[in-house]
Order: structure tokens, then C-alpha cells, then sequence
């Protein structure tokens, strides 16, 4: 534990003293990875997490089907066989050494989280129950699908979470529940703090620390249809870029086919599972012209792709012409409520629509980002992407890139990267605590940009709109830079973006006061928004080949001559430099991918 | 579609002159729009100053609990149709500080939860390379206890909470229940003896206004009775 010493608190232009804290390790975010390194780190540091939401609003909540891990616990099945499923799920563009880590931990990592009494789900032996989720298969891919995915009915991200919160009371883990990061404190390659927004009270507050770790999310609000949670803005990503450092990958984004029409939310992959049908405005079964033999059963990406093209080409239903229906009538009210109660719930709760009777209106929504912050398997952020970290700083989980799901992630290997590099970066800062004794100077004009940045939006009286903005943004990435992806909307976009950067420059927003202001919390958002959409659009222009999630109609083929390799972005004033390194292969040689 | 008028209480802390009002806003709502994408709808075109707490959309994050023509509910799980009518009130939770508008403080809901030792208590060690075991009957137990999203609603509709602001409320207990019914959980005095407090369960009559506020259909009343049961088990030897 830190002895507080007020006379070694350094003085922080424009902040008051009580509003500068200090903590051995600051972690911003409160979802799976972030309270994970808390835990781990909790046991010998002084550890804060910061998080705009309550811990256990955290988005790794709404997490459904499960957590990957080869326990063998309802069949043959070994950490091999995962991870050759996750090597080609990536479509060779994951890390084969990160990769071999993450699935011979993952028994580890489960297991621990049944120590800490997660509810799991059982096998009538009383040991961890699994399940099959979509591209997990037995014996190399030529066996058929595996019972490898851990879960808890269908609430397993939420039973984790709640899990890691319990553990991290009980650890005497210090939350600040509802502080914004504004920025990061970087200053010659060692990370000092960051610079937060006390949300409920207003006012800056300075957090000064040895080591700071993001576990910031996604980004899937800046698509007009995403399953993501309406705090999922990527302001982490942008600190990050704002600091100078760069991101990685960031054009690949997965979207997942059945999000429900409008919402987004997501529709459980078990409606294709139990035999539902997808169907567009004449009533025909379109996916027998995609994927005649495995028909809605066809991989995420495929069935996305699909649903795409028929809306494209005016197959979709409704007024619009934009979604389709997943079609459940011919399953009858008995197995529709003896099977899928939650999804008959969630089509009745949120779109008020009875699947016994109606279809159900779906289209594809923006689901996961399988880039960020480049980090090595320690979970320390690389100042070049490549070799060289930085000091004291440390990423994992969504918001990071290390890169365990390359240009497409299988489902259940995200509450599996959040945990079990939020682990590994809790021991990475434990090493690194127990040699560093001081604390890095912090400057006094710390918080200066942050500060400005607050006051600018506050006395903002342009003329637009941030709501407005924001939708134009997320509209345009959606149609322009979503499933389908060409240089000449590539170039349309970027070019947009630019003109609502410049709009962004005149807005105004209504709400001045300091105090649980959400609408200037939305403002700065949207600026972050702004920053690392254009690294998004300029990754996939860039990119010309098809890879993964990654779908250039101009270049129709995964091109691993000249694309086998990882992105690297920095934004330098208005200038977006590159940079790519070398995808890490160690046990499977790149094949194509089919299914 | 249909014009839905929305009656919000309001309450600005920056501006305390002005107190508590209601304010009305107008709005075309057409099948399908949920209470929170009416009142993004509003925050995003009309006012951005209307303040309220939202994240997942989806009815796991517990962040919308907000009180709806007088019943507590998540406002991302409430069509606005289905309520009938043409106006619809909508108020911050009762019985918490309202912090501004329909944000709620939510300093009693975390007090009750630390309260209650709100972690698996284990003395022995668990086995070293497997998880520790436990039949499906067991696990089944949890059912109903461990769906909780920490919304907050049932505690806002307590009478004993709205009486004793120290009352460490419905869902605080059930929390409590949920591990000393884990075959697991080798604790159970410990959370019984945070249970058994002044501000404790002894306070809960039973009114099962709780098990009407759940968005999740959980049951804490239930939970109370069988915490209940145990203290007094304890109690007789």
C-alpha cells in the first residue's frame, strides 16, 4: 500500500489538489479485462479502476453463449485443436504465439473464475458444463463441432462479471464509478497517469501512477447497427492515438448476421441453430444461392455477407428495403418456447413482435473489433507496434490487439481474451510494481489538454449538432465502410469524414452544467469517434485484398503475398503515417479458408 | 405511430432555484420503440440537457431502471405502445437522492451490497488443476438469485427502505442468499451475521412490493424468508 504523503503531491496546473489521486495502478475500465488485472494486482498493489459506468454495467455483461477453454469436461478435446480453430477462424492473421497462449491458459483461467464461485452451468458430474459454438470443431477441423464453449445458461458474461466485481470488493479494490478518462499522461516513452471527468459531481481530476492499464471496450457505436452498448465509443483507442501511439488492424470489424432490424441487439446464433429460416421479401430461403449445403448454418461472416447482398440488390422487406427476417413460425409455439424462450422474450420486449406468429426483422450489426492497441503477450502497449514498449503502460481485451483473433474472431474467444489477458497484464504490473519503487514525475501542465478540451465543449455555441453528426457518422460507416467495402466508397467516406470533422469544429450543446452531464460526455465522444473512424476507413483502403472480416468487392481474394501482415496507424496533426510488421506463425502454415 | 406526450420530472443540482418540475415533450412513436429510444430520441433532437443513466439497451446492464407511470422498470425493456395511452410519466426511482433528472444516487444500493460479505467465503483450498464440483440440483439452487442486475428497482419500491435510509434493502439480501445457498460457499455466518442487523432483514414485512419491481422476475422476498429461516435455525442450536 502507498503511504499518502501530501507533501510528494505535485502540484497540477488548473487542478485542485483533493482532485489528484494517487494509486500504484490505475486501471480505466471496469469490464472483464480491466477488473480481472485488478484482481490479480490487488493482492499486493494499491489498485484503482476508473470506469464511466458502474462496474457491473460494463458491456462484457451482455455476453450470451460462453467462454472457450479445452477442459474435456463433455468430451475429447485439447488446447491444440483450439487453437487451430482460432488460427483459422482469424484467417491467418493472428499471432500463432499469442495465440498457443491464450488456449493453454484458457482451462487456467475458466477454472479459476469456478474458484472465485462464478455459477457456472454443470454436467450431471458436477463438473464445468459445455457447449458448441460456431467454427469450434474436434480433431483439426475435420471432425465436426465441439462441446468447448463453458457457460452459465445463457448469461455468461454476466455471471463473470458479477463474479469479478464480487472478488475485487472483497480485494478492497478502490472504484471511481463514473469517472471519464480525458487523457493519457505519456511523456518521454513513460505513461505517469491519466486525466479523468468526475461524472456525478463534475470537475478534473488527475491520477497519478506507476502503472496504468486500458481495458476500454469497443468501438461498435460508430456503426448505426451494432450489438454494442450505447457507451462503446472507443475513447480508449483514441486516447491512445492522441498520445501519440499508434492502433492496429483497425479495419477489421466483425459484424454478426442477426442483429435485430433497427436495434441491433444481438439475436442468439441458436435461431439458425434450431432450424429457423432466413427469408427475404418474396419469402424464398435466399442463403440456398450462398451456401446451398449448410444454408443459414453457414459461417458468421458468409451469412452476413448474404443477408448484405440481398438487401443490396432489393430483396429486403419492409418500406426500406433493409433487413430480412429470421423466420421461426414452422418451429411451432411448443419448441419455440420450450427452446428459445429468450429469443421470443427479446423480439417481444424490444421490437414487440411475437415469433410464434411474425418473423422476426433482422440485419447485420457491427459486433466486435478485432483491432487496438498493439501490445505484446505481456499486455505492455508498443510505442512502435512492434518491439518497443511503453513504460508503465499496459492494454488488454477489446480495446487491444495482441492479436489473438487476426481479421476474424470465433465467438466465445472474447470473454476469453478480456479474462485471460486482463490476467496476464495484472501479473506483467505486479512484476513490473515490485521493482519500481517511485513514482514517475508528473508534469504540471498534465491535465492542460484535457481541461481545454472540457471547457471548449462547455462554451460550445456553434450552430450543429452532436446527435446529428454522430448519426450522419454512423450512417456513413455502416453503407460505406461496413460489410462490403470498395476504394470508391472507401474515398467517398473519407472525404465525408472530413467534412464532419470540420462541422464537429461548430458545434453546440445545450446542457452547461458541470454536473452528470451526458451531453457534453456524448460531445467528446463523438470527437473520439471522429479520430479513429478515419484509421478504420484508411486501414480498409489500404488493405486491397479479403481477409477475414475484411470484404474489399474490389479485391475479392485474401492476397497473403502482399497482405499477410498487421496494420499500423498513427494520426500525426492530420496525417495518418503506416507502418505494418509480420504476422507471428509458428504451427500452421496459412491455408485457405473454407468451411 | 402515434403522438405520445412524456411527462419528466426534472431536477437540475446546478440550477437548485428552480426545485423540482415536470416538463413535457412530444413525440411520434411508431411500434417497436422502446421508453429509452424515446428518450435518446428526445435527449438527441429536442433537449440535450434531459439527463438519465443508459448503456446496454439489452436488459443486462441494470443502468435504465427509471419509474414509468408509477412502476419501476428498465426503460430499454418497455415499449412505449404497450403502456397504453397517450401520455406516460416518467420518474426518477423513489426513495434514492435524485442526483439529476432521472439519475438516481446509487451510494444505498452499493452500501447494501458491501454490506453483506458479497463474495464466495471459502477456507479450504479448491483443487489445484480442476474445478471444484457441483451437482446440477446444487447449481440449481442458485436459480432465481443469481440473475440480478443490480437495477435498483426493487429496493426504490421498499417501504421499510423509504423508512430507514440505512436499510440494506431487498437487494442486498438477495445477494446474501445467493451464496449461502452455493454448496460452495463455506461463509454462511458471515453473510447471516451482516444480514442480522439493525438495519437488516428483520425490517423486510413482507410486502412483496420487491418481487413486483423486478425486471428480472426475481423473488427477494423469498430470499429474506429463507435468510430468515436460517438466522432463526441458528438461533435454536
Amino acid at each position: 500500500m502507498t503511504n499518502f504523503d501530501p507533501e510528494t503531491i505535485h502540484d497540477v496546473e488548473g487542478v485542485p489538489i483533493h482532485s489528484v489521486h494517487r494509486h500504484d495502478v490505475v486501471i480505466v475500465g471496469a469490464g472483464l479485462a480491466g477488473m480481472r488485472a485488478a484482481y490479480e494486482a490487488s493482492s499486493e498493489f494499491d489498485v484503482a479502476v476508473i470506469s464511466k459506468v458502474f462496474p457491473t454495467r460494463s458491456h462484457s455483461g451482455a455476453a450470451q453463449g460462453g467462454i472457450a477453454a479445452s477442459l474435456a469436461n463433455e468430451e475429447e478435446d485439447h488446447w491444440e485443436w483450439h487453437m487451430f480453430d482460432t488460427v483459422k477462424g482469424s484467417d491467418y492473421l493472428g499471432d500463432q504465439d499469442a495465440i498457443e497462449i491464450l488456449v493453454k491458459e484458457a482451462p487456467v483461467v475458466v477454472r479459476e473464475f469456478e474458484h472465485m464461485g462464478c455459477p457456472f452451468s454443470r454436467t450431471p458430474e458436477g463438473r464445468i458444463a459445455q457447449r458448441m459454438f460456431g467454427g469450434h470443431t474436434k480433431d483439426f477441423g475435420k471432425g465436426g463441432p465441439v462441446l468447448r464453449a463453458c457457460y452459465a445458461v445463457d448469461r455468461t458474461g454476466h455471471v463473470l462479471l458479477h463474479t469479478l466485481y464480487e472478488q475485487c470488493v472483497k480485494n478492497e479494490v478502490r472504484f471511481y464509478p463514473e469517472f471519464y478518462a480525458l487523457s493519457l499522461i505519456v511523456r518521454d516513452g513513460v505513461c505517469r497517469g491519466i486525466v479523468a471527468w468526475d461524472i456525478i459531481n463534475g470537475g478534473v481530476h488527475v491520477f497519478h501512477a506507476k502503472a496504468v492499464m486500458f481495458g476500454t471496450g469497443g468501438y461498435g457505436k460508430v456503426f448505426s447497427i451494432t450489438s454494442n452498448a450505447l457507451a462503446n465509443t472507443g475513447d480508449g483507442l483514441s486516447l491512445v492515438l492522441r498520445a501519440g501511439l499508434p492502433l492496429e488492424d483497425m479495419e477489421f470489424v466483425q459484424f454478426h448476421p442477426t442483429g435485430l432490424y433497427k436495434q441491433g441487439i444481438l439475436v442468439s446464433e441458436a435461431v439458425r441453430g434450431e432450424g429457423g429460416y432466413l427469408i427475404n421479401k418474396d419469402g424464398e430461403r435466399f442463403m440456398q444461392r450462398y451456401a446451398p449445403e449448410k444454408m443459414e448454418l453457414a459461417p458468421r461472416d458468409l451469412v452476413s455477407r448474404s443477408i448484405q447482398t440481398e438487401i443490396n440488390e432489393g430483396r429486403g422487406c419492409g418500406e426500406k428495403g433493409d433487413h430480412v427476417y429470421a423466420d421461426l413460425r414452422h418451429l411451432g409455439e411448443e419448441k419455440i418456447m420450450k427452446q428459445l424462450p429468450q429469443i421470443h422474450e427479446l423480439a417481444w420486449k424490444f421490437m414487440h413482435v411475437d415469433c410464434v406468429r411474425e418473423p422476426i426483422p433482422i440485419q447485420p450489426t457491427a459486433h466486435y473489433s478485432m483491432g487496438g492497441i498493439p501490445v505484446d503477450i505481456d499486455c505492455q502497449v508498443l510505442a512502435d507496434g512492434k518491439k518497443k514498449p511503453v513504460t508503465g503502460f499496459y492494454a488488454a481485451g477489446e480495446c487491444a490487439c495482441v492479436s489473438v483473433h487476426g481479421g476474424n474472431r470465433l465467438g466465445t474467444n472474447s470473454l476469453l481474451e478480456a479474462s485471460l489477458f486482463g490476467r496476464r497484464a495484472g501479473k506483467s504490473i505486479v512484476r513490473f510494481l515490485r521493482q519500481t519503487r517511485e513514482f514517475p514525475e508528473l508534469p504540471p501542465d498534465a491535465a492542460r489538454d484535457a481541461i481545454g478540451e472540457v471547457k471548449r465543449m462547455l462554451s460550445s455555441d456553434g450552430t450543429e449538432k452532436v446527435g446529428a453528426i454522430r448519426e450522419e457518422l454512423q450512417e456513413k460507416m455502416m453503407t460505406e465502410c461496413g460489410i462490403f467495402r470498395d476504394a470508391k466508397k472507401l474515398e467517398k467516406i473519407t472525404g465525408e469524414l472530413r467534412e464532419l470533422e470540420k462541422r464537429f469544429e461548430n458545434i453546440g450543446i445545450d446542457d452547461r452544467s458541470d454536473r452528470f452531464n451526458y451531453d457534453l460526455l456524448e460531445a467528446i465522444e463523438l470527437g473520439h469517434m471522429l479520430d479513429f473512424a478515419e484509421l478504420i476507413v484508411a486501414g480498409a483502403l489500404k488493405r486491397e485484398e479479403s481477409r477475414g472480416a475484411h470484404s474489399r468487392t474490389d479485391f475479392p481474394k485474401r492476397d497473403d503475398d502482399r497482405w499477410l501482415k498487421h496494420t499500423l496507424a498513427w494520426k500525426h496533426g492530420g496525417k495518418i503515417d503506416f507502418d505494418y510488421k509480420p504476422v507471428s506463425i509458428t504451427r500452421f502454415q496459412p491455408k485457405e479458408r473454407t468451411y | 405511430m402515434a403522438m405520445i406526450t412524456f411527462r419528466i420530472n426534472r431536477f437540475n443540482p446546478d440550477d437548485e432555484r428552480r426545485g423540482h418540475y415536470v416538463q413535457e415533450y412530444q413525440l411520434d412513436v411508431q411500434k417497436g420503440t422502446t421508453l429509452l429510444d424515446a428518450l435518446n430520441e428526445i435527449k438527441w433532437k429536442q433537449d440535450g440537457t434531459l439527463t438519465f443513466r443508459r448503456s446496454c439497451r439489452s436488459g443486462i446492464c441494470g443502468s435504465c431502471a427509471m419509474t414509468i407511470n408509477g412502476v419501476n422498470n428498465l426503460a430499454c425493456e418497455t415499449q412505449v405502445l404497450r403502456l397504453g395511452g397517450s401520455t406516460i410519466t416518467v420518474e426518477p426511482m423513489r426513495g434514492y437522492p435524485v442526483v439529476k433528472d432521472l439519475v438516481v444516487s446509487l451510494d444505498p444500493l452499493v452500501r447494501g451490497i458491501l454490506a453483506v460479505k458479497p463474495y464466495l467465503i471459502t477456507h479450504s483450498a479448491p483443487p489445484s488443476d480442476q474445478e471444484r464440483l457441483q451437482s446440477p440440483e446444487e447449481r440449481a439452487r442458485l436459480d432465481g438469485l443469481y440473475e440480478c442486475i443490480l437495477c435498483g428497482a426493487c429496493t426504490s419500491s421498499c417501504p421499510s427502505f423509504w423508512a430507514d435510509k440505512e436499510y440494506l434493502g431487498p437487494h442486498a439480501f438477495l445477494k446474501a442468499y445467493r451464496f449461502i445457498a452455493d454448496s460452495r460457499d463455506e461463509g454462511s455466518a458471515a453473510h447471516l451475521e451482516a444480514c442480522d442487523d439493525r438495519h437488516g432483514l428483520w425490517r423486510c414485512h413482507t410486502i412483496f412490493n420487491c418481487v413486483e419491481a423486478c425486471p428480472k422476475d426475481l423473488n427477494p422476498t423469498k430470499a429474506i424468508s429463507e435468510l430468515k429461516k436460517e438466522l432463526v435455525k441458528r438461533r435454536l442450536g
